[in-house]
Protein backbone atom coordinates (compact mmCIF):
# COMPACT_ATOMS: atom_id res chain seq x y z
CA UNK A 1 0.00 0.00 0.00
CA UNK A 2 2.64 2.49 1.10
CA UNK A 3 4.87 1.72 -1.88
CA UNK A 4 2.09 2.38 -4.34
CA UNK A 5 1.19 5.61 -2.63
CA UNK A 6 4.81 6.73 -2.63
CA UNK A 7 5.16 5.81 -6.31
CA UNK A 8 1.89 7.58 -7.04
CA UNK A 9 3.07 10.62 -5.15
CA UNK A 10 6.26 10.75 -7.22
CA UNK A 11 4.45 10.33 -10.55
CA UNK A 12 2.88 13.28 -12.32
CA UNK A 13 -0.74 13.86 -11.19
CA UNK A 14 -2.04 13.34 -14.74
CA UNK A 15 -0.31 9.94 -14.96
CA UNK A 16 -1.84 8.85 -11.68
CA UNK A 17 -5.25 10.05 -12.76
CA UNK A 18 -5.00 8.23 -16.09
CA UNK A 19 -3.85 5.06 -14.35
CA UNK A 20 -6.73 5.23 -11.89
CA UNK A 21 -9.27 5.91 -14.62
CA UNK A 22 -7.96 3.03 -16.71
CA UNK A 23 -8.15 0.68 -13.69
CA UNK A 24 -11.65 1.89 -12.86
CA UNK A 25 -12.81 1.28 -16.45
CA UNK A 26 -11.32 -2.24 -16.48
CA UNK A 27 -13.05 -3.02 -13.20
CA UNK A 28 -16.36 -1.70 -14.49
CA UNK A 29 -16.10 -3.85 -17.61
CA UNK A 30 -15.24 -6.90 -15.47
CA UNK A 31 -18.21 -6.27 -13.14
CA UNK A 32 -20.45 -5.86 -16.19
CA UNK A 33 -19.27 -9.17 -17.60
CA UNK A 34 -19.81 -10.92 -14.26
CA UNK A 35 -23.33 -9.54 -13.88
CA UNK A 36 -24.22 -10.54 -17.45
CA UNK A 37 -22.75 -14.00 -16.84
CA UNK A 38 -24.77 -14.33 -13.64
CA UNK A 39 -28.01 -13.49 -15.44
CA UNK A 40 -27.22 -15.94 -18.26
CA UNK A 41 -26.32 -18.65 -15.74
CA UNK A 42 -29.64 -18.29 -13.91
CA UNK A 43 -31.53 -18.21 -17.23
CA UNK A 44 -29.82 -21.33 -18.60
CA UNK A 45 -30.11 -23.11 -15.25
CA UNK A 46 -33.85 -22.44 -15.15
CA UNK A 47 -34.27 -24.08 -18.55
CA UNK A 48 -32.02 -27.00 -17.59
CA UNK A 49 -33.88 -27.54 -14.32
CA UNK A 50 -37.44 -27.07 -15.47
CA UNK A 51 -37.30 -27.56 -19.23
CA UNK A 52 -40.74 -27.25 -20.78
CA UNK A 53 -42.26 -27.31 -17.28
CA UNK A 54 -41.26 -23.68 -16.98
CA UNK A 55 -44.56 -22.95 -18.69
CA UNK A 56 -46.58 -25.11 -16.29
CA UNK A 57 -47.77 -22.76 -13.58
CA UNK A 58 -51.04 -21.30 -12.35
CA UNK A 59 -51.93 -18.16 -14.23
CA UNK B 1 3.75 14.16 4.10
CA UNK B 2 3.36 10.43 3.79
CA UNK B 3 0.55 10.30 6.30
CA UNK B 4 -1.43 12.92 4.46
CA UNK B 5 -0.94 11.05 1.19
CA UNK B 6 -2.03 7.81 2.86
CA UNK B 7 -5.09 9.52 4.31
CA UNK B 8 -5.85 11.05 0.94
CA UNK B 9 -5.39 7.70 -0.75
CA UNK B 10 -8.25 6.27 1.31
CA UNK B 11 -10.60 8.50 -0.61
CA UNK B 12 -9.10 8.19 -4.09
CA UNK B 13 -9.99 5.68 -6.78
CA UNK B 14 -8.18 2.36 -6.51
CA UNK B 15 -5.67 1.30 -9.16
CA UNK B 16 -6.48 -2.41 -8.75
CA UNK B 17 -7.03 -4.28 -12.01
CA UNK B 18 -9.44 -7.22 -12.44
CA UNK B 19 -6.44 -9.58 -12.59
CA UNK B 20 -5.46 -8.49 -9.07
CA UNK B 21 -8.88 -9.51 -7.80
CA UNK B 22 -8.61 -12.81 -9.63
CA UNK B 23 -5.33 -13.42 -7.82
CA UNK B 24 -7.18 -13.00 -4.51
CA UNK B 25 -9.10 -16.17 -5.38
CA UNK B 26 -5.90 -18.26 -5.12
CA UNK B 27 -6.27 -19.86 -8.58
CA UNK B 28 -3.76 -22.59 -7.74
CA UNK B 29 -5.80 -23.82 -4.78
CA UNK B 30 -8.99 -23.39 -6.81
CA UNK B 31 -7.66 -25.81 -9.44
CA UNK B 32 -7.34 -28.58 -6.85
CA UNK B 33 -10.75 -27.76 -5.39
CA UNK B 34 -12.40 -27.89 -8.82
CA UNK B 35 -10.67 -31.13 -9.67
CA UNK B 36 -11.68 -32.93 -6.47
CA UNK B 37 -15.22 -31.51 -6.61
CA UNK B 38 -15.62 -32.80 -10.17
CA UNK B 39 -14.48 -36.23 -8.96
CA UNK B 40 -17.13 -36.26 -6.22
CA UNK B 41 -19.76 -35.13 -8.68
CA UNK B 42 -18.82 -37.61 -11.40
CA UNK B 43 -18.62 -40.75 -9.27
CA UNK B 44 -21.75 -40.01 -7.24
CA UNK B 45 -24.66 -42.28 -8.13
CA UNK B 46 -27.50 -40.50 -9.89
CA UNK B 47 -28.23 -38.21 -12.79
CA UNK B 48 -27.55 -34.52 -13.13
CA UNK B 49 -28.04 -32.24 -16.13
CA UNK B 50 -24.56 -31.37 -17.50
CA UNK B 51 -25.36 -27.65 -17.45
CA UNK B 52 -26.36 -27.82 -13.79
CA UNK B 53 -23.21 -29.85 -13.05
CA UNK B 54 -21.08 -27.19 -14.74
CA UNK B 55 -22.72 -24.33 -12.85
CA UNK B 56 -22.42 -26.23 -9.56
CA UNK B 57 -18.69 -26.72 -10.11
CA UNK B 58 -18.37 -23.01 -10.90
CA UNK B 59 -20.15 -22.18 -7.63
CA UNK B 60 -17.84 -24.46 -5.64
CA UNK B 61 -14.79 -22.92 -7.36
CA UNK B 62 -15.94 -19.36 -6.66
CA UNK B 63 -16.86 -20.24 -3.07
CA UNK B 64 -13.38 -21.68 -2.58
CA UNK B 65 -11.90 -18.56 -4.20
CA UNK B 66 -13.94 -16.35 -1.89
CA UNK B 67 -12.53 -18.12 1.14
CA UNK B 68 -9.05 -17.52 -0.33
CA UNK B 69 -9.80 -13.80 -0.58
CA UNK B 70 -11.02 -13.74 3.04
CA UNK B 71 -7.86 -15.58 4.07
CA UNK B 72 -5.69 -13.01 2.27
CA UNK B 73 -7.65 -10.20 3.92
CA UNK B 74 -7.03 -11.59 7.39
CA UNK B 75 -3.44 -12.73 6.81
CA UNK B 76 -2.13 -9.66 4.95
CA UNK B 77 0.15 -8.74 7.88
CA UNK B 78 2.04 -12.04 7.84
CA UNK B 79 1.85 -12.39 4.04
CA UNK B 80 3.88 -9.19 3.77
CA UNK B 81 6.75 -10.76 5.73
CA UNK B 82 6.96 -14.24 4.18
CA UNK B 83 8.86 -14.48 0.86
CA UNK B 84 6.35 -17.00 -0.53
CA UNK B 85 3.41 -14.61 -0.05
CA UNK B 86 4.93 -11.11 -0.17
CA UNK B 87 3.85 -10.57 -3.79
CA UNK B 88 0.17 -11.24 -3.12
CA UNK B 89 -2.22 -8.40 -4.07
CA UNK B 90 -2.66 -6.92 -0.58
CA UNK B 91 0.95 -6.89 0.70
CA UNK B 92 2.18 -5.62 -2.67
CA UNK B 93 -0.28 -2.73 -2.41
CA UNK B 94 -2.43 -3.51 -5.46
CA UNK B 95 -5.64 -4.21 -3.52
CA UNK B 96 -6.64 -2.77 -0.15
CA UNK B 97 -7.71 -4.95 2.77
CA UNK B 98 -11.26 -3.64 2.81
CA UNK B 99 -11.63 -4.29 -0.93
CA UNK B 100 -10.52 -7.88 -0.43
CA UNK B 101 -12.94 -8.35 2.48
CA UNK B 102 -15.94 -7.04 0.54
CA UNK B 103 -14.92 -9.04 -2.54
CA UNK B 104 -14.68 -12.25 -0.46
CA UNK B 105 -18.02 -11.68 1.28
CA UNK B 106 -19.91 -10.83 -1.92
CA UNK B 107 -18.55 -13.86 -3.76
CA UNK B 108 -19.30 -16.10 -0.76
CA UNK B 109 -22.91 -14.97 -0.73
CA UNK B 110 -23.48 -15.36 -4.47
CA UNK B 111 -21.75 -18.75 -4.74
CA UNK B 112 -23.70 -20.21 -1.79
CA UNK B 113 -27.01 -18.73 -2.92
CA UNK B 114 -26.60 -19.89 -6.53
CA UNK B 115 -25.56 -23.41 -5.51
CA UNK B 116 -28.58 -23.63 -3.21
CA UNK B 117 -30.99 -22.57 -5.93
CA UNK B 118 -29.39 -24.60 -8.73
CA UNK B 119 -28.48 -27.83 -6.90
CA UNK B 120 -29.75 -28.21 -3.33
CA UNK B 121 -29.41 -26.51 0.03
CA UNK B 122 -27.38 -29.34 1.58
CA UNK B 123 -24.51 -28.75 -0.85
CA UNK B 124 -24.92 -24.97 -0.40
CA UNK B 125 -24.76 -25.47 3.38
CA UNK B 126 -21.60 -27.56 3.02
CA UNK B 127 -20.05 -24.85 0.83
CA UNK B 128 -20.97 -22.19 3.42
CA UNK B 129 -19.45 -24.31 6.17
CA UNK B 130 -16.28 -24.82 4.09
CA UNK B 131 -15.86 -21.05 3.62
CA UNK B 132 -16.53 -20.45 7.31
CA UNK B 133 -14.12 -23.21 8.31
CA UNK B 134 -11.28 -21.88 6.12
CA UNK B 135 -11.76 -18.18 6.82
CA UNK B 136 -12.70 -18.27 10.50
CA UNK B 137 -11.69 -21.59 12.09
CA UNK B 138 -8.42 -22.00 10.18
CA UNK B 139 -7.26 -18.47 9.25
CA UNK B 140 -8.46 -16.53 12.29
CA UNK B 141 -8.11 -19.13 14.99
CA UNK B 142 -6.02 -22.25 14.37
CA UNK B 143 -3.29 -20.94 12.07
CA UNK B 144 -1.70 -18.66 14.64
CA UNK B 145 -2.42 -20.66 17.76
CA UNK B 146 -1.54 -24.34 17.35
CA UNK B 147 0.91 -26.56 15.42
CA UNK B 148 -2.11 -28.75 14.63
CA UNK B 149 -3.40 -25.85 12.47
CA UNK B 150 -3.19 -27.61 9.13
CA UNK B 151 -4.34 -30.97 10.53
CA UNK B 152 -7.72 -29.57 11.58
CA UNK B 153 -7.73 -26.79 8.97
CA UNK B 154 -7.17 -29.43 6.30
CA UNK B 155 -10.86 -30.23 6.60
CA UNK B 156 -11.63 -27.08 4.61
CA UNK B 157 -9.71 -28.45 1.64
CA UNK B 158 -11.29 -31.87 2.07
CA UNK B 159 -14.92 -30.76 1.72
CA UNK B 160 -15.09 -30.09 -2.08
CA UNK B 161 -15.54 -33.74 -3.23
CA UNK B 162 -18.17 -34.12 -0.52
CA UNK B 163 -19.96 -31.04 -1.88
CA UNK B 164 -19.72 -32.45 -5.41
CA UNK B 165 -21.26 -35.71 -4.17
CA UNK B 166 -24.02 -33.83 -2.31
CA UNK B 167 -24.85 -31.82 -5.44
CA UNK B 168 -25.91 -35.05 -7.16
CA UNK B 169 -27.29 -37.12 -4.28
CA UNK B 170 -28.47 -34.44 -1.83
CA UNK B 171 -26.87 -36.54 0.90
CA UNK B 172 -23.68 -37.20 2.83
CA UNK B 173 -22.78 -40.87 2.67
CA UNK B 174 -19.90 -43.09 3.77
CA UNK B 175 -18.44 -42.91 0.24
CA UNK B 176 -18.25 -39.13 0.31
CA UNK B 177 -16.73 -39.32 3.79
CA UNK B 178 -13.99 -41.56 2.36
CA UNK B 179 -13.25 -38.94 -0.32
CA UNK B 180 -13.11 -36.37 2.47
CA UNK B 181 -10.75 -38.60 4.49
CA UNK B 182 -8.30 -39.00 1.59
CA UNK B 183 -7.68 -35.23 1.37
CA UNK B 184 -7.90 -34.75 5.14
CA UNK B 185 -5.14 -37.30 5.84
CA UNK B 186 -3.13 -36.16 2.79
CA UNK B 187 -2.94 -32.55 4.02
CA UNK B 188 -0.53 -32.92 7.01
CA UNK B 189 2.29 -34.73 5.16
CA UNK B 190 1.82 -32.37 2.20
CA UNK B 191 2.05 -29.17 4.24
CA UNK B 192 4.62 -30.40 6.74
CA UNK B 193 6.94 -31.36 3.88
CA UNK B 194 6.63 -27.74 2.72
CA UNK B 195 6.99 -26.43 6.28
CA UNK B 196 10.24 -28.40 6.70
CA UNK B 197 12.05 -26.49 3.97
CA UNK B 198 10.17 -23.22 4.58
CA UNK B 199 10.34 -23.30 8.39
CA UNK B 200 12.38 -20.06 8.48
CA UNK B 201 9.56 -18.24 6.69
CA UNK B 202 6.90 -19.42 9.14
CA UNK B 203 9.13 -18.79 12.17
CA UNK B 204 9.76 -15.19 11.06
CA UNK B 205 6.05 -14.38 11.36
CA UNK B 206 5.38 -16.50 14.45
CA UNK B 207 3.17 -19.12 12.79
CA UNK B 208 3.44 -22.25 14.94
CA UNK B 209 4.09 -24.79 12.19
CA UNK B 210 5.06 -28.27 13.37
CA UNK B 211 8.83 -28.01 12.57
CA UNK B 212 9.11 -24.75 14.55
CA UNK B 213 7.23 -26.07 17.56
CA UNK B 214 8.03 -29.79 17.79
CA UNK B 215 11.25 -29.80 15.76
CA UNK B 216 12.17 -31.35 12.43
CA UNK B 217 12.62 -34.90 13.78
CA UNK B 218 9.15 -35.03 15.30
CA UNK B 219 7.67 -33.59 12.09
CA UNK B 220 9.45 -36.23 10.01
CA UNK B 221 8.04 -38.95 12.29
CA UNK B 222 4.54 -37.58 11.97
CA UNK B 223 4.82 -37.24 8.19
CA UNK B 224 5.70 -40.93 8.00
CA UNK B 225 2.83 -41.89 10.33
CA UNK B 226 0.27 -39.94 8.29
CA UNK B 227 1.64 -41.41 5.06
CA UNK B 228 1.24 -44.94 6.41
CA UNK B 229 -2.37 -44.05 7.20
CA UNK B 230 -2.95 -42.36 3.84
CA UNK B 231 -1.91 -45.29 1.63
CA UNK B 232 -4.72 -47.66 2.81
CA UNK B 233 -7.30 -44.84 2.96
CA UNK B 234 -6.43 -43.96 -0.63
CA UNK B 235 -7.18 -47.60 -1.53
CA UNK B 236 -10.54 -47.63 0.32
CA UNK B 237 -12.72 -46.42 -2.61
CA UNK B 238 -11.73 -49.51 -4.59
CA UNK B 239 -12.04 -51.81 -1.58
CA UNK B 240 -15.54 -50.46 -0.92
CA UNK B 241 -16.42 -50.98 -4.56
CA UNK B 242 -17.48 -47.53 -5.70
CA UNK B 243 -14.58 -47.14 -8.13
CA UNK B 244 -12.99 -49.67 -10.51
CA UNK B 245 -9.86 -51.76 -10.79
CA UNK B 246 -7.79 -49.08 -12.57
CA UNK B 247 -8.19 -46.83 -9.55
CA UNK B 248 -7.37 -49.77 -7.27
CA UNK B 249 -4.06 -50.42 -9.04
CA UNK B 250 -3.11 -46.73 -9.34
CA UNK B 251 -3.95 -45.96 -5.70
CA UNK B 252 -1.98 -49.00 -4.48
CA UNK B 253 1.11 -48.09 -6.51
CA UNK B 254 0.99 -44.37 -5.71
CA UNK B 255 0.20 -45.09 -2.05
CA UNK B 256 3.32 -47.26 -1.82
CA UNK B 257 5.32 -44.54 -3.60
CA UNK B 258 3.99 -41.94 -1.13
CA UNK B 259 5.16 -44.06 1.80
CA UNK B 260 8.55 -44.46 0.08
CA UNK B 261 8.97 -40.69 -0.37
CA UNK B 262 7.86 -40.16 3.24
CA UNK B 263 10.36 -42.81 4.35
CA UNK B 264 13.17 -41.03 2.45
CA UNK B 265 12.08 -37.80 4.14
CA UNK B 266 12.11 -39.59 7.52
CA UNK B 267 15.68 -40.81 6.83
CA UNK B 268 16.80 -37.27 6.04
CA UNK B 269 19.15 -35.62 8.52
CA UNK B 270 17.05 -33.21 10.62
CA UNK B 271 19.69 -30.51 10.18
CA UNK B 272 19.80 -30.92 6.40
CA UNK B 273 20.01 -27.47 4.82
CA UNK B 274 18.81 -28.33 1.30
CA UNK B 275 16.10 -30.84 2.34
CA UNK B 276 15.81 -32.48 -1.06
CA UNK B 277 13.75 -35.46 0.22
CA UNK B 278 11.18 -33.07 1.76
CA UNK B 279 10.96 -31.11 -1.50
CA UNK B 280 10.50 -34.34 -3.45
CA UNK B 281 7.76 -35.50 -1.07
CA UNK B 282 6.00 -32.14 -1.41
CA UNK B 283 6.10 -32.32 -5.22
CA UNK B 284 4.98 -35.96 -5.25
CA UNK B 285 2.11 -35.29 -2.83
CA UNK B 286 0.55 -32.89 -5.37
CA UNK B 287 0.95 -35.45 -8.15
CA UNK B 288 -0.55 -38.12 -5.87
CA UNK B 289 -3.78 -36.27 -5.22
CA UNK B 290 -4.21 -35.15 -8.84
CA UNK B 291 -3.57 -38.69 -10.09
CA UNK B 292 -5.98 -40.33 -7.62
CA UNK B 293 -8.89 -38.02 -8.36
CA UNK B 294 -7.96 -37.88 -12.07
CA UNK B 295 -8.22 -41.65 -12.38
CA UNK B 296 -11.54 -41.59 -10.50
CA UNK B 297 -12.93 -39.13 -13.05
CA UNK B 298 -11.50 -40.92 -16.09
CA UNK B 299 -12.67 -44.33 -14.98
CA UNK B 300 -16.27 -43.17 -14.78
CA UNK B 301 -16.25 -40.59 -17.57
CA UNK B 302 -14.23 -42.46 -20.22
CA UNK B 303 -16.69 -45.38 -20.79
CA UNK B 304 -19.60 -42.90 -21.02
CA UNK B 305 -17.73 -40.75 -23.54
CA UNK B 306 -16.69 -43.79 -25.58
CA UNK B 307 -20.27 -45.11 -25.57
CA UNK B 308 -21.54 -41.75 -26.72
CA UNK B 309 -19.09 -41.09 -29.53
CA UNK B 310 -18.05 -44.55 -30.81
Amino acid sequence: MNETVKKDAMAAPDDVDAKRKKAQRSRNVAIGFCLAAFVIILYVATWAKLGANVMVRPL
Amino acid sequence: MNTSIEKESDFTVSTAMPADYFELLKPGVMRLVVFTAIAGLVIAPGQLHPVLALISILCIAIGAGASGALNMWYDSDIDAVMTRTAKRPIPSGRVSRSEALVFGLVLSFFSIFTLGVIANWLSAGLLAFTIFFYAVVYSMWLKRSTPQNIVIGGAAGAFPPMIGWAVVTNSVTIESLVLFAIIFIWTPPHFWALALFKSGDYASVGIPMMPNVAGNRSTQNQILAYSLLLAPIGFLPYWMGFVGLTYGVVSAVLGAAFVWFAFRCWQMDSDDKIMKPAKRLFAFSILYLFALFGVMILEVAAPNLIARFV
